[in-house]
């Protein structure tokens, strides 16, 4: 569905407006059972087959709260050094949706575990922006239903809807930022930064694995524009599940573009949800806000309050990892990369890859080339995050292991890689199997290139005439002859030598 | 405190999901003014200043670890489903979004 | 030949493990009283014939083994039909469960069932235990078996029906704002109401959460503790269940006294409503509490007036939240779904069309009281008035160690009489709701007829919470005076039917 929409250009837009935002951001916990019952949430089960009656929301049945769960969300509260509630509730928020079999979320309203808080991200060109939090809560995710009869499983048009309650009951922690003020026009920078920030937190806590392409972390944009950083917050709209990195900064970007059009002509902004579109980084209106949506919060009487003791906060704290950021700074610094770099292989997902190679004897430069080349263009082509790819870090290591000591080229060492991930075994069996050693018998080399240059003997006196850079021709059909196997600069060595020309 | 007109009576209904008739809402609008007007009285404490009770026991932090449960199998949670479809519960098309 | 349907639970019980009766006898004698009652009485909604008679064999053939049988092994039991049953119909008296059978058991029925306890049966009850006189069921009302025009009482009324017909020895109810209590008191029967948290809620569909609670129906104060003690106890899979031993009730049962007790009586239970029969049986008791032995101590519980405006303000609330996952969607009744509309507008017609008025009216009543711009006046209020009458029990529990009211300000009043005017109906809980509203427990016992119309009167016990044993102590040495003044049980005097 693609509707147009007036734009304003960016430049135009900032020239004339100071965008505010606010982000909610929405994880799922990686604990093994739901937030209030013991139903497992791996991935992947057959329709509602992880379900009982408290997430099915039978009658009768109750809820209870995953202790993991509330030690997850102080984790996360910590992390973004935020105050935890001495005491605090879980609270009901009333809807009708069929994907919530109460017609219920367990939620928390106006006692969240965790608040005030702030995350201090890093832009590009490595100025630290700081991002505040203003309540990190519990809450639950609802199922999930798939849309039958009308175009590409869309609601709308569809004839019914089939619902799977696998989903229902998974617990999730919701942050929220106060307002970002500030950000100019690096605004749709800084949301992007933040949400990653948040990705790398959550990922070290290891309470999620923040998966955003696998709905583990989701994203709400909301975005409002005023004339001047002085004047009062516009009207505001929410971009909802905004699922990856870059969709969050084109949704900001677009929304940017878009209130700074209907603003200058006069017009004024509705309050609505709006959804993005991943295609064309668009987004559409969606349900307008009004005031008949009344959520009737109440504490939720099947469920007792939640008061952590503080000798237990503390011992929380006292365990969190180190930050990302200043991790990052600290492998930065470690690995002598830009902050440009840096930010890449955060973007690519790549730090913990990168350090776990390391570990595995690699060196740092070469633990970086593969991550951030072969692997990180394998992943994108696959749609996943480079961790996901079938080959561990130590296996990496190997194959760096093996070019360092010469028994691979660059070009060897990536169908090594080719191998590990189409399945065929650990790099030294690949190397094995395909026959993918670099040619050093001195013999077979010499021979070779004596076979090069007689079969190209005008070539051969050019580079006798003094023009060395013709060697290269020489180089490839010895490359050609060897099946990539040979030590391209072995080969030119021994070109030059037999032609008596020296280099430089 | 005042009572309840039959529109907020229409409002309520809504926001409960429940078709009421004309005549329902008519009765109801009545009945629920009364019962309005004599609970109405509690906000004489509204003022006091006293902590709201909202569970009658002084207990707090129950939890449970996070280890996992059988669940119920597909069958038996889609036992008493009004309509199924590919182990699914079917249901009527949804209107309203997120 | 004993009359196996007169015999306490207690006394069925040693029967049974004696060997004098079998527990399949003792079932199909009570099958077979229902079989001849309940067409008038209309106690059940669903008699499980085939499921108490493979429990009753269960039960004897465990005794054959030399097995050792429960304190109430065999014994028949009316289970209110509020508490899902595996492979038994669970309706909450309502259309909109007509039909659903639960694929679990609440923690009440598995206890009960782990106890050998016999389930005859679910019984009928107000739509969702919304009511004081079962006449909100879906299904029909039931009549008083000591005059079948009149109400039993509610919500709870057909579990306390079906021990005053005798078709069944022991129930089960809940109590929200008195539904154990009042029906009690105006079938001649006892009912306790447990402290909050005391017995399991897992199964038990919700009305108002934060006052719900279950309890033992019988004909005696000891059958009561009997059944108390198999029912309570901590369950992890409901988080405000109470972690600590269950009170000893049934020792206190058998060892009934209140010698050297103080007794409160609060001023506030009485007044304008309350029937004149009703306020002497209730005199007579505290003369007789006095002859027994103990100190009665006047007390002034202010808050208490306002309770019942707190009550239909939490009650409503909670049930306006616990009642919409009845939405057509999962399982129940589904009404209108013809291919053309939409899941909201098949929720809304399927809740018009099964819910019946009382429950549309609390739905709709707490769906005031919880929206944004009323949350404070009257939801926040509702919940201070609830700290003060808590206070309130506080400070009288300083003075004495249990206090006694009416149960209910009038006998049972006819079918239809208050139907169509909430708020009569709601001043039957007049004198039950202060304890919902606290958490602690209580019990309601028969103390006599009312004179002006021959229907039994009920006198309530209120203990603090966590001291339920008080009211079987004070109970059974109250029962044994009173029968020993009457020459035999109350029930003796209804009619045979
Ligand atoms: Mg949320
Ligand atoms: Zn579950």
């Amino acid at each position: 569905m693609t509707t147009f929409t007036e734009l304003l250009s960016y430049e135009d837009a900032l020239a004339s407006f100071d965008p505010v935002m606010g982000l909610e951001v929405h994880v799922e916990l990686g604990t093994k059972t739901k937030m209030f019952c013991g139903c497992s949430t791996e991935l992947g089960a057959e329709p509602n087959s992880q379900t009982c009656p408290t997430c099915l929301g039978l009658p009768g049945s109750l809820p209870v709260v995953n202790a993991i769960g509330v030690e997850s969300a102080i984790k996360i509260g910590l992390a973004l050094n935020c105050e935890i509630a001495e005491w605090c509730r879980f609270a009901r928020k009333n809807y009708f949706y069929p994907d919530m079999p109460k017609n219920f979320q367990t939620s928390q309203y106006d006692e969240p575990i965790a608040f005030n808080g702030y995350l201090d991200v890093q832009l590009e060109d490595g100025e630290i922006f700081r991002v505040e939090i203003e309540r990190a809560h519990m809450e639950e995710d609802t199922g999930k239903s798939l849309h039958v009869g009308g175009a590409t499983g869309r609601i709308h048009g569809a004839s019914h809807s089939l619902l799977d309650y696998n989903r229902a009951g998974i617990p999730l922690i919701e942050i929220v930022t106060k307002p970002i003020e500030g950000a100019g026009e690096r605004a749709p920078e800084v949301a992007k930064a933040y949400v990653a920030e948040l990705r790398e937190v959550i990922k070290a806590l290891g309470v999620s694995e923040a998966r955003m392409d696998k709905g583990q972390m989701r994203c709400d944009v909301n975005l409002s524009l005023r004339p001047t950083p002085e004047s009062e917050f516009g009207t505001r709209s929410e971009t909802k599940n905004v699922n990856s990195l870059r969709s969050v900064e084109r949704a900001a970007r677009f929304e940017i573009q878009r209130h700074a059009a209907v603003l200058s002509s006069g017009g004024s902004i509705v309050q609505e949800t709006r959804h993005f579109h991943e295609e064309d980084g668009s987004t559409t209106a969606g349900r307008i806000k009004d005031n008949a949506e009344d959520y009737r919060y109440f504490p939720e009487p099947d469920l007792v309050p939640v008061a952590p003791a503080r000798e237990w906060v503390e011992e929380l704290r006292g365990g969190l990892p180190e930050m990302p950021r200043v991790r990052r700074n600290r492998l930065r610094e470690e690995w002598g990369v830009s902050e440009h770099d840096m930010q890449s292989i955060l973007n690519a997902g790549a730090v913990d890859s990168i350090v776990a190679t390391i570990e595995e004897g690699a060196d740092s430069a070469a633990a970086r080339k593969w991550w951030m080349g072969e692997l990180a263009r394998n992943a994108n082509e696959q749609g996943v995050v480079v961790d996901e790819l079938p080959i561990t870090p130590a296996q990496v290591a190997r194959v760096a292991a093996l070019v360092a000591a010469g028994d691979l080229n660059d070009k060897l060492a990536r169908q090594v890689i080719e191998g590990v991930l189409a399945g065929e075994g650990t790099p030294d069996e690949v190397v094995e199997k395909r026959g993918l050693k670099v040619v050093s018998d001195e013999g077979a080399l010499g021979a070779a290139v004596d076979e090069a240059i007689a079969g190209n003997a005008a070539i051969a006196d050019k580079i006798r005439g003094g023009k060395i850079a013709a060697v290269g021709a020489l180089v490839g059909a010895v490359m050609k002859t060897t099946r990539g196997q040979a030590d391209a600069a072995r080969v030119k060595e021994l070109i030059l030598e037999r032609l008596g020309v020296s280099e430089g | 405190m005042p009572g309840i007109t039959r529109e907020e009576v229409v409002h309520l209904a809504r926001l409960a999901r429940l078709e009421l008739s004309s005549n329902e809402l008519d009765h109801f609008a009545g009945q629920l003014d009364d019962i309005i007007g004599a609970v109405a009285r509690v906000s004489e404490v509204a003022d006091q200043d006293v902590p709201p009770t909202s569970h009658p026991l002084p207990l707090t932090n129950v939890m449970r670890a996070d280890e996992v449960r059988p669940s119920l199998t597909p069958e038996q949670a889609l036992s008493g489903a009004p309509a199924q479809e590919q182990q699914r519960f079917k249901v009527p098309q949804i209107l309203g979004e997120d | 030949m004993v009359d196996i349907i007169k015999l306490t639970a207690a006394e069925t019980a040693e029967k049974i493990a004696s060997g004098e009766l079998t527990a399949v006898e003792v079932t199909e004698a009570h099958l077979a009283r229902i079989d001849a009652t309940d067409e008038k009485v209309h106690a059940f909604l669903h008699v499980d014939r085939d499921g108490a008679l493979a429990q009753a064999r269960a039960v004897d053939a465990k005794r054959e083994a030399g097995e050792k049988l429960g304190p109430l092994a065999g014994v028949p039991l009316a289970l209110k039909d509020i508490f899902t049953t595996v492979g038994v119909p669970t309706t909450v008296g309502s259309k909109i469960l007509e039909g659903w059978i639960p694929p679990y058991d609440a923690t009440l029925t598995r206890k009960l069932k782990e106890a050998d306890v016999v389930i005859l049966g679910k019984t009928n009850m107000d739509e969702f235990a919304m009511g004081s006189s079962t006449e909100n069921s879906a299904y029909g009302p039931t009549g008083n078996p000591w005059d079948l025009t009149r109400i039993p009482g509610g919500s709870g009324g057909g579990s306390a029906a079906a021990l005053a017909a005798f078709q069944a020895p022991l129930a089960i109810g809940t109590d929200t704002g008195g539904s154990i209590r009042q029906p009690a008191a105006v079938t001649g029967t006892v009912g306790v109401k447990p402290t909050y948290g005391g017995v399991s809620r897992y199964g038990m569909v919700a009305f108002s959460s934060s006052l719900d609670q279950g309890g033992p129906c019988a004909r005696t104060v000891l059958d009561a503790a009997l059944l108390h003690e198999v029912i309570a106890g901590h369950d992890p899979l409901d988080s405000t269940s109470i972690d600590a031993p269950v009170p000893p009730v049934v020792e206190a049962a058998r060892n009934g006294s209140v010698a050297g007790m103080r007794v409160g009586v609060v001023k506030q239970f009485a007044g304008e409503g309350y029937q004149a029969g009703v306020v002497q049986r209730f005199n007579e008791s505290v003369e007789l509490l006095k002859e027994l032995g103990a100190e009665i101590v006047e007390l002034d519980c202010p808050s208490f007036d306002l309770a019942m405006a707190a009550y239909y303000l939490i009650a409503p609330s909670e049930c306006s939240s616990n009642l919409a996952r009845f939405d057509a969607m999962r399982y129940g009744l589904r009404v209108g779904d013809d291919g053309t509309k939409s899941a909201e507008d098949v929720t809304a017609l399927t809740r018009e069309a099964g819910f019946g008025d009382e429950v549309k009216r609390r739905i709709i009543l707490g769906t005031y009281a919880l929206s944004s711009g009323y949350y404070d006046a009257y939801y926040g209020s509702a919940q201070k008035v609830r700290t003060l009458i808590s206070q309130d029990f506080e400070k009288s529990f300083e003075q004495v160690d249990v206090i006694v009211s009416p149960t209910t300000p009038t006998t049972a009043f006819p079918i239809g009489e208050r139907t169509d005017d909430p708020l009569a109906m709601y001043l039957a809980d007049l004198c039950t709701i202060p304890t919902n509203l606290a958490g602690n427990s209580a019990m309601s016992l028969p103390c006599g007829l009312a004179p002006e119309d021959g229907l039994p009167v009920g006198l309530q016990i209120i203990a603090p919470a966590m001291k339920d044993d008080r009211l079987y102590k004070v109970g059974a040495a109250v029962e044994a005076a009173f029968v020993a003044r009457w020459g035999h049980p109350l029930l003796e005097e209804a009619p045979s039917l």
